[in-house]
């Protein structure tokens, strides 16, 4: 998979990985709800692991560049990789034990990172980046190996779990081997997105002045996830879900009409008018410079089309287009405009399934993100057999809460369990979590998240037969207390507990 | 983006100005909404502009409080008197009641009915309200087994109840996965029964410090010690408590309920509910009797003896009977009342008729709400909690199930109506800690809060969407970290981005 979403995923050559049992830094006392066996979440490709144990100090251990490596200590992102995994190993060690010396076995002194071909250290990750890596754990050195900067990243995190006492930090996604962050920026309610070119969209769309991003802290965002390996996927839905759109700028909108005067109340985004495509043009052109994503989302999902069938003008412009009362066809031709749009920019696009199911003709390599529940492994099969490369969401909607440990079922989910050909197969390049926002914001955010959604990674980034339930739960427990250690408030599993409750 | 869109509710936003929690609307007076300073002394001063019609406005610098009857130094019971009137008017600023709970309650209220213009002034507007609870038990419910919840979760669990009028708080302790709560007559209970007795446990000091804290808001403790059911984690503590299962002819290893054959069992109990009725000064204990297995009893070839002995043939509930009246007598003994799950009467178990009966299963043995008839026709007082278990999470906004409830809505007399003391809003603790509690405590809680609170006629949901919507927000802007205790990180939240996550 290549999409890993929270976004998009990944798993092309994907990683073996060595390692000989490397751990302990101490904790004689504490009972670890952690227990002696690996708990690696998500589950690598292959691991083998001996019960020879290593014990690492926080004074005597870095992390460091092989002299072969294509990478070096001008590389940040790695330099902050290694100032990140070293709290996450030493920093409750460091706070609550002092120094004790606790010398079993060889000492482990060296994490050794190699980057084999050229690192892509300034670059944005992207949905061909090559996560791979190879690592070995051996006193006193061990070897970390990558093609890119990319697997090393996540050999790091492989590596920190590998350790009983990881620490801080606040990078769930990272720490589940997440690849993308699908950003759905704006919809009917509110419009946070600053935009630089049309600043009134926010101004009068957003819930208010402090209810912002602003170009700042999107840029923040985008590099904080860039240094996690994990790429911002923005999504403007279009042309529906718009109604915050229309506050700040006027005449975008279809204005709905009850008989032959206007209602008052306004649809989605009107297709007929060349003000609404030169709005577009400009706005995607600043999106496409501020996300440096090869991808936009483009939305297209939920049409509601009464508004547009109310409206006279529409009402004509279907009539000379030859469309019937088909307006399907309007949406598609809609949609055709600004996919040309983005291909015009040089970006590529991804949309939610309803562009392909009413479309007649769709732009190749398009994305298709396919989230309706009913029938869709059948989705599936029609999408990839037209040729489109798939992202599946249904199975894996987060906001729909109940009762229970429900994240067996998004952990039974097979992505690629539909009637196909390889070659289809080949198509789904991964799959997203989604946590939609109507009963969510930051209060409830993080429990509700996680560690639900590592479910999901794990299905997303292990191997498919990676998949019992009860294994699975035994290192999901880990991961979660591990989780809760670093300062993610991920909520339990089920009955029990964590050493770190006392928060 | 949205499967099943829930369109009917405008989204909410929350002001970022500093507002403070709103509580629900009473009895009979409609007050403007507001916002509000929790407050935690009797007296103090603000500056209060009155608004009378147009431009009428005085300054008011002082709240006077009248109580009654004094009791200050005592704890709040089920018999407590929680009546208040408010009067705010250009001649006075008066809140007066019966008690000092009623104080407690007519403060928030009027904390609640204060608000800030956009300048910043404070302004209370002209009212006058007579007010007092429709149900005298309000409780919530709290299980720091299944999960351990840290003093401050429990405190500041104990705030929100404030403000919510809640009165009652039932701590189920103990359960079968781990045994938090340090006996001091049995120290083993803990220390081989908590899921850590260094850091998961409740210390004695701990445990009068929950209590003092709920006395200040009026809030009673019930504790819970939940048996013969429920019990496998004072097994370790205590060998010999708990029936040892057999397969076949031999112990198969592994344990069931309390084992109420052996004398011990009773001795045991004795002791150890001489300590809990000298730790928690109310009235009532809880003593559980929920959900007992008979499989194990029924394996125990002791037991088998003793059902012999004692002539109870098969039936096993006759054997349940035995030990929970027991227990009754001892806890009654001991000067206190009691309050247990249904099975308790379902089972036919001989109470005594001032037992209160918690009624919490939804459809069996019948509908919750033919089992409050039968409850309260057999006389005794009951405990509405069936609808209200908060755990059982569900997508959308629940809350409006949760406030529709009558608890009055079953067959009977108004005699039988009377015996319905209150109810209970629940939150099991299987997949519940300190992380998620207080969003998936609040403000669904508050509906439940309202309903045993406010009038019965009180049910038009936009109006309450209204007001639920605002509290919340008020609730938001308190869970800064004001208070002196740290918070979980997920509390500490901002409504305005960047997400949290960004910077750290």
């Amino acid at each position: 998979m290549e999409h890993r979403g929270l976004g998009w995923p990944r798993l092309p050559r994907l990683l073996e990985l060595l390692a000989a049992l490397a751990v302990q830094a101490v904790r004689a006392s504490a009972v670890a709800a952690a227990s002696p066996d690996l708990s690696l979440w998500p589950m690598p490709l292959s691991v083998q692991t001996t019960p020879r144990v290593l014990h690492l100090s926080p004074d005597n251990f870095f992390f460091g560049h092989s002299s072969t490596s294509k990478a070096g200590p001008s590389c940040s992102l790695l330099q902050e990789a290694f100032r990140r995994y070293y709290d996450y190993i030493f920093g409750f060690y460091k706070r609550h034990h002092g120094s004790a010396d606790l010398r079993v076995g060889v000492e482990l002194q060296q994490l050794q990172v190699s980057v084999v071909l050229d690192p892509e250290c300034d670059a944005f990750p992207k949905i061909s980046s090559d996560e791979s890596y190879t690592l070995l754990v051996k006193g006193p050195v061990a070897s970390l190996t990558a093609n890119r900067v990319w697997g090393v990243l996540r050999g790091l995190e492989t590596f920190s779990q590998l350790i009983y006492q990881d620490f801080y930090g606040t990078d769930a996604m990272a720490f589940n081997k997440f690849n993308v962050l699908h950003w759905h920026i704006v919809d009917d309610p509110s419009f946070p997105y600053q935009s630089i070119t049309f600043p009134g969209l926010s101004q009068k769309g957003s819930y208010s002045s402090s209810h912002v991003y602003t170009p700042n802290d999107v840029r923040m965002a985008i590099e904080y996830a860039r240094l996690r390996g994990i790429r911002i996927l923005p999504e403007f839905d279009s042309p529906g879900h718009t109604q915050s759109w229309g506050e700040g700028q006027k005449d975008l909108l279809t204005p709905c009409y009850n008989g032959k005067d206007p209602s008052g109340a306004f649809g989605p985004i009107n297709p007929i008018w060349n003000t609404t495509y030169s709005f577009l043009s400009k706005f995607f052109k600043e999106i496409s410079t501020v996300f440096p994503d090869e991808f936009i989302h483009l939305g297209g999902d939920e049409v509601d089309f009464d508004c547009w069938a109310s409206n006279p003008e529409i009402q004509d412009f279907m009539r000379d287009k030859g469309f019937g009362r088909n307006f399907k066809k309007l949406e598609s031709f809609y949609m055709q405009a600004v996919l040309d749009m983005i291909s015009a920019i040089n970006k590529s696009s991804i949309v939610w399934q309803e562009v392909f199911d009413d479309a007649s003709k769709l732009t190749p390599g398009t994305v298709i993100q396919v989230w309706k529940v009913e029938d869709y492994t059948q989705e599936q099969s029609k999408v990839t057999e037209a040729g489109f490369p798939v992202i599946l969401s249904a199975p894996w909607y987060l906001d729909w809460i109940s009762y229970g440990q429900d994240w067996k079922k998004y952990y039974a989910v097979d992505p690629l369990s539909f009637e196909g050909s390889q070659e289809q197969k080949k198509l789904v390049i991964g799959g997203e979590a989604c946590l939609w926002g109507e009963y969510v914001d930051a209060t409830n955010l993080t429990p509700r998240l996680w560690p639900r959604a590592s479910a999901v990674g794990e299905r997303l980034w292990s191997h498919k037969d990676v998949r019992g339930l009860e294994d699975a739960y035994r290192r999901l427990i880990v991961h979660r207390c591990r989780m809760l250690r670093r300062g993610i408030a991920a909520e339990p599993v089920f009955t029990g507990y964590c050493d770190e409750d006392r928060m | 983006m949205k499967q099943n869109t829930n369109k009917t509710s405008k989204p909410q936003s929350c002001p970022s100005s500093h507002l403070l929690p709103l509580h629900f609307l009473t009895s009979t007076q409609k007050s403007e909404a507001g916002q509000l300073f929790p407050v935690d002394t009797f007296f103090f001063h603000l500056f209060l502009f009155l608004t009378a019609g147009k431009w009428h406005m005085s300054e008011k610098n002082s709240l006077v409080i009248l109580v009654v009857t004094p009791g200050c130094d005592q704890f709040p019971s089920l018999e407590s008197v929680e009546n208040y009137t408010l009067t705010i008017n250009d001649e006075q600023c008066f809140l007066l009641s019966e008690t000092v709970w009623g104080a407690l309650r007519g403060l928030e209220t009027f904390s609640q009915l204060i608000w800030r213009s956009p300048e910043g002034t404070f302004y209370i507007n002209k009212t006058e309200i007579e007010d007092f609870p429709r149900f005298p038990h309000r409780g919530l419910l709290l299980d720091t087994s299944r999960h351990y919840l840290p003093l401050a979760s429990i405190l500041d669990t104990l705030d929100v109840m404030a403000y919510n009028k809640f009165n009652v708080f039932h701590w189920h302790l103990v359960d079968d996965p781990s045994f938090p709560y340090e006996s001091f007559t049995f120290p083993n209970l803990t220390k081989k029964g908590s899921y850590n007795p260094a850091t998961h446990i409740y210390t004695a000091q701990d445990v009068k410090e929950v209590i003092e804290y709920a006395r200040l808001r009026g809030i009673r403790v019930l504790a819970e010690f939940d048996t013969p059911g429920h019990t496998l984690s004072w097994g370790p503590g205590v060998p010999g408590l708990l029936t040892p299962c057999y397969s076949g002819s031999h112990p198969s290893g592994t344990f069931g309920p309390v084992n109420p054959a052996l004398n011990n069992t009773y001795e045991f109990m004795s002791a150890f509910f001489l300590e809990i009725s000298s730790v928690f000064p109310d009235f009532y204990l809880h003593l559980g009797g929920d959900e007992v297995d008979f499989t194990c009893w029924k394996s125990n070839p002791d037991i088998q003896a003793f059902m012999k002995k004692k002539g109870f043939g098969d039936d096993f509930k006759k054997l349940e009977s035995f030990y929970i009246q027991t227990l009754l007598d001892i806890v009654s003994a001991y000067g206190k009342g009691y309050v247990v799950w249904q099975e308790v009467f379902d089972n036919k178990v001989k109470v005594q008729p001032d037992t209160v009966i918690q009624v919490w299963r939804e459809k069996m043995p019948v509908r919750y709400t033919k089992e409050m008839e039968l409850v309260t026709s057999a006389g005794f007082r009951a405990l509405l909690s069936a609808p209200w278990y908060l755990n059982h999470i569900t997508y959308g906004p629940d809350w409006k199930n949760i406030y529709m409830v009558e608890p009055l809505a079953f067959e009977g007399s108004p005699e039988q109506k009377a015996l319905v003391i209150g109810g209970e809003a629940c939150m099991w603790g299987e997949y519940v800690d300190s992380t998620n509690l207080v969003p998936r405590l609040w403000p669904r809680a508050g509906a439940v809060a309202e309903r045993l609170w406010s009038n019965k006629m009180l049910t038009n949901l936009d109006f309450a969407y209204k007001r639920l919507a605002h509290f919340r927000c008020e609730l938001l802007s308190l869970q800064i970290p004001a208070n002196t205790r740290p918070h979980p990180k997920q509390e500490s939240l901002e409504v305005s981005p960047p997400p949290r996550n960004f910077g750290v």
